[in-house]
């Protein structure tokens, strides 16, 4: 049997959040996390979390596992369980809403604020604009990100200053659009960004890198957006 | 764009620059004085001597005036991190301008004491 230690908090009943055991029986095979909080939530329907596609690709259900931000539906048992033990607790640094379920508005308002969309001001071809190879492959390591919010989630300075700091996330699909052949707005997208909380709270703790179930490097990202306020301003 | 008012240099690029000069300034002082110490036989009159021209003078100063930046630059992020409304309530804006303000002022006293001590030998 396997105890998972799961954090819970009920706002209309919970003076305050607290830690609830539940014991497991995943008759010895290596199943995700997101298994295993399928099988308590057949044990306890009062249980809350957020999943959907559960194969790492919409990003809903990222949570502090063991510790560690990550997805639950793609991080196996065999990575997290300690001493026949589960530790879950939703991402830290945001509200929670209930048990696992955190608010992810500070999250969003960051991302909103760095304009994820593609801005072009001159008129649009005939069919659709086109790409070099070698320009969609700057792309590359930046389009992938889910916003499951793992990193942004893991960072202090995004803790300290959630109001202020962009954020790994975020910073990551700014360079996205940065690095984009097709958008025409660089220059006031790095305005927007040179002061000193947006891009430059970052201390390069790398936290972001971590914990990313996508493999992707924000850190990097945030360094090539440096450099970039560099050479436009310098 | 977040606007501040008590960053060093207002731009997040320009304290972060001056972040990493100021630091590479001190790091080459501190490289030259442990040198000094290791490969000369210092006494007095010979540490008289160096301190007394016009090229270590302004190296020091130099030194100071970095330190005095480096500090300013690298408390007020600290104080922007942790003495917040965020976590601290209402009162922390206070705190912080009293805290950065006593930053500020040792900063630039101990500019104009090293003035005083260097042009004085």
């Amino acid at each position: 049997m396997l105890t998972v230690s799961v954090y819970r908090y009920n706002p209309e009943t919970d003076q305050e959040p607290y830690m609830q055991d539940y014991q497991v029986d995943t008759k010895g095979k290596d199943v995700m996390v997101l298994d295993v909080l399928e099988m308590l939530k057949a044990q306890d329907s009062s249980l809350v979390y957020r999943r959907s596609c559960r194969e790492g690709v919409c990003g809903s259900d990222g949570m502090n596992i063991a510790g560690k931000n990550g997805l639950a539906c793609i991080t196996p048992l065999s990575e997290v369980v300690k001493n026949n033990k589960l530790v879950i607790r939703p991402l830290p640094g945001l509200p929670v809403i209930r048990d696992l379920v955190i608010d992810m508005s500070q999250f969003y308002a960051q991302y909103e604020k760095i304009k994820p969309y593609l801005i072009n001001d001159t008129p649009a071809p005939a069919i659709e604009r086109l790409q070099s190879p070698e320009e969609r492959a700057k792309l590359d390591g930046l389009y992938e990100c889910i916003l499951c919010a793992c990193c942004s989630t893991a960072c202090p300075s995004f803790w300290w200053n959630p109001d202020k700091f962009i954020g790994p996330s975020g910073l990551l699909q700014a360079y996205r659009f940065l690095a984009d052949s097709r958008d025409t707005a660089t220059e006031q997208r790095l305005a927007e960004l040179d002061d000193p909380f947006s891009v430059f709270r970052c201390h390069g703790i790398m936290n972001c890198v971590q914990v990313c179930p996508k493999g992707l490097n924000p850190t990097r990202a945030i360094g090539h957006i440096r450099n970039m306020l560099l050479r436009s301003a310098a | 764009m977040v606007t501040s008012v008590t960053s060093f240099g207002r731009s997040g690029l320009s304290d972060w620059l001056l972040q990493r000069i100021t630091a590479t300034i001190m790091t080459a002082y501190l490289i030259f004085i442990v040198a000094y110490f290791g490969f000369n036989d210092v006494d007095y009159a010979s540490w008289k001597a160096l301190n007394a021209g016009l090229p270590m003078k302004m190296f020091s100063l130099l030194t100071v005036l970095s330190i005095a930046i480096h500090s300013w630059i690298g408390m007020w992020g600290v104080l922007t991190d942790y003495v917040t409304v965020r976590l601290m309530g209402a009162k922390a804006t206070a705190l912080r301008m009293v805290f950065q303000l006593g930053v500020i002022a040792v900063s630039l006293l101990y500019v104009v004491w090293a003035i005083d001590v260097l042009w004085g030998i």
